[in-house]
């Protein structure tokens, strides 16, 4: 087993309500360093509801985590924010790029929050990236006037710009057709090659199939 | 342009809605407009009006009033001040009334001597009848020492007609309130008669005329020398009626009037309590313009209210993902009410350039002639003082109104939103 960069312990959630519903039920989880996890199962299952706790952004939770050596549960709103920032790239179902900046700066704006690198060098890390994924020719079109393929390729980027050690992603390829579905494919395939930790919720076996480990969720548990 | 990736965010994104952003802007611009231009209006009326009052009123006036206890005179003169008796008159009738002040030429020379004081013109009054012709008018005459008098009304400026300086050279010589030799039809030269309330009949010679702006002394007020009323009445050259005073400092009246009036035991009125109306007049055009002006604002500030609200429901998913890719709350309230303050920031720019045009031409609209002929333009007060403070309103305003919508941007729970 390689060095585990995600550690989850006895993860409980419930739904508030009159009826409090538990949406998952003890998950201990290990992810190690430059795996390429899916998690898969039936909508309700709690795979979404899995990837957010995981990612910190959902912090009403019982049981533990650790990311990358650090303890984030607990932690305050800002401090997990700061978090998310140096070590989680998010890609979701919808793009949500900011429709006024550009391709350019929409990328650029994790990697100003984070202000380790200057302007001018993240301005080059951003192009990098965008020529990587074969898009740098609308790297100054506004984010809004892309096709779905291109704003999720653009998505994907901006995941990657702070060189995150684990990217998280929600359905990634849930709103394209099937050409551009298999552009992403290809893309998380080779990130996944590069070494990159990757944990995606899908609903696609085939793409499923082809990552290191699949997670399969049944009522709140890992089958 | 190295400007922290908030404000790069705040700035683009208010720039990506210029319309709405400059609505917002009108709003407070033109609140802080208002409250500039009226505030130097109307503080502008309010020192006109102090102004002309005060230049027909003395800082201080010393007179001996009428008093309505009449009782000594009528135990000292039947029981010797018995202290063992206890007495009770009832509605008794006034008699031996004295209008004069006893033993002025000390009390002169001693206010001389006062620091505070600047001006000392005694002066004997009384009332009189005018007449020329079959014309009969009711008025007030002061025989007066014209050289302190003209120091306390600056008189030479009032004239219509002649000098006041005049009324020495002319034998028996009047100055008539302009509205008074108005209504008898008379001019600089006439004779006229007058009537004391005494019966005693003396004739009098026009040397001039003067106007002080107010109908109130204009149609009923004359001057004389102090030895014109004094033989008018029958009276010895001791005796005056009423001190007016000037000070250095106007603000003074009140303590020294009350200090004079205990050393000499005579009334002692200051301005103010003369004329209650100006200070009431004062209050309540300010209290206007603080509760226009403040409504004004409070609808501007709604304005931003409203607008960052809608901006704010508008963009949750932005914040969203700004949340998930490492903003925290602080960021995201940053990023809002920065733009509030830049929308209040700018309306106060504006707005004190709009409030600073409207008062100027204000003070450039000519005034109606009329009675008040002093007034040729709007009154209008320039003060910095009201600009630093329809600025700092401003942004006060938009500051309180554009934190509530920052807030709850702040507090967006990204997962509420990014997973549907």
């Amino acid at each position: 087993m390689k060095t585990p960069i995600l550690e989850a312990q006895h993860l409980d959630k419930f739904f508030p309500g009159p009826e409090p519903f538990q949406v998952l039920k003890d998950i201990t989880l290990s992810i190690g360093k430059g795996e390429f996890i899916t998690i898969i199962g039936k909508s309700g299952c709690g795979k979404s509801s899995l990837l957010y706790l995981l990612s910190t952004l959902d912090t009403n939770y019982k049981g533990s985590l650790s990311i990358n050596g650090t303890r984030v549960t607990g932690l305050s709103e800002s401090a997990l924010s700061r978090f998310r920032n140096e070590h989680i790239g998010f890609v979701f179902q919808f793009h949500y790029l900011l429709p006024e900046f550009t391709v350019l700066q929409n990328i650029m704006i994790p990697a100003l929050r984070l202000g380790r690198l200057s302007r001018e060098a993240i301005e080059q890390r951003a192009m990098d990236i965008l020529k990587q994924l074969d898009i740098d020719d609308i790297a100054a079109k506004p984010s809004g006037k892309l096709s779905g393929g291109q704003q999720q390729r653009v998505a994907i980027a901006r995941a990657l710009i702070n060189n995150p050690g684990i990217i998280m992603a929600d359905e990634p390829t849930g709103n394209l057709d099937s050409i551009n579905t298999k552009i992403v494919f290809d893309i998380f395939h080779e990130l996944s090659r590069q070494g990159n930790t990757i944990l995606a919720v899908t609903h696609d076996r085939d793409f499923a199939a082809r990552s290191d480990r699949i997670i399969e969720m049944m009522d709140g548990r890992i089958k | 342009m190295k400007l922290p990736v908030n404000f790069m965010i705040s700035g683009t994104e208010l720039l990506a809605r210029k319309k709405q952003s400059v609505i917002a802007m009108l709003g407070v611009m033109f609140g802080i407009a208002m409250f500039i231009f009226m505030i130097s209006f109307m503080k502008g009326v309010n020192k006109f009006i102090e102004d002309m009052m005060l230049a027909a009123i003395p800082d201080i006036h010393i007179y001996n009033d009428i008093r309505t206890d009449y009782t000594h005179s009528v135990t000292e003169a039947w029981l010797h001040q018995d202290s063992s008796k206890i007495v009770v008159v009832h509605h008794p009738r006034p008699s031996k009334i004295r209008l004069n002040l006893k033993d002025p030429g000390r009390i002169i020379a001693d206010l001389k001597t006062t620091p505070e004081v600047a001006v000392v013109s005694p002066l004997s009054s009384t009332q009189v009848f005018f007449n020329y012709g079959p014309v009969q008018l009711n008025g007030m005459l002061d025989g007066v020492d014209i050289y302190a008098e003209d120091r306390v009304f600056n008189l030479t400026e009032k004239m219509v007609s002649g000098h006041p300086e005049d009324l020495l050279t002319t034998d028996k010589g009047i100055l008539l309130g302009q509205g008074l030799a108005d209504k008898l039809n008379v001019v600089k030269g006439d004779l006229i008669t007058l009537a004391s309330p005494t019966g005693t009949v003396m004739r009098f010679r026009v040397a001039g005329t003067f106007s002080f702006g107010m109908s109130a002394i204009d149609n009923i007020k004359a001057y004389t020398t102090q030895a014109g009323v004094q033989q008018l009445l029958g009276k010895d050259r001791d005796y005056i009626t009423d001190i007016r005073i000037r000070l250095h400092d106007l603000s003074q009246a009140k303590a020294t009037a009350i200090l004079l009036g205990r050393k000499y035991g005579y009334k002692s009125e200051d301005w103010e309590t003369t004329n209650p109306s100006i200070k009431t007049g004062n209050m309540i055009r300010d209290t206007l313009t603080w509760v226009v002006s403040i409504t004004l604002l409070t609808v501007a500030g709604f304005g931003i209210y409203n607008i960052m609200n809608m901006v704010i429901t508008s963009k949750m998913k932005d914040i969203a993902i700004l949340k998930a890719q490492g903003f925290s709350g602080r960021d995201i309230l940053t990023i809002f009410l920065s733009q509030s303050l830049v929308i209040g920031i700018l309306g106060a720019v504006f707005g004190l350039g709009l409030g600073y045009a409207l008062s100027y031409g204000m003070s450039r609209v000519p005034f109606p002639q009329g009675e008040i002929t002093s007034l040729k333009y709007f009154p209008v007060v320039f003060d910095t003082r009201y600009y630093l403070l329809g600025a700092a309103f401003g942004i006060l305003t938009t500051f309180v109104a554009g934190v509530m919508p920052a807030r709850k941007a702040g507090r967006v729970d990204p997962v509420a939103i990014l997973r549907s």
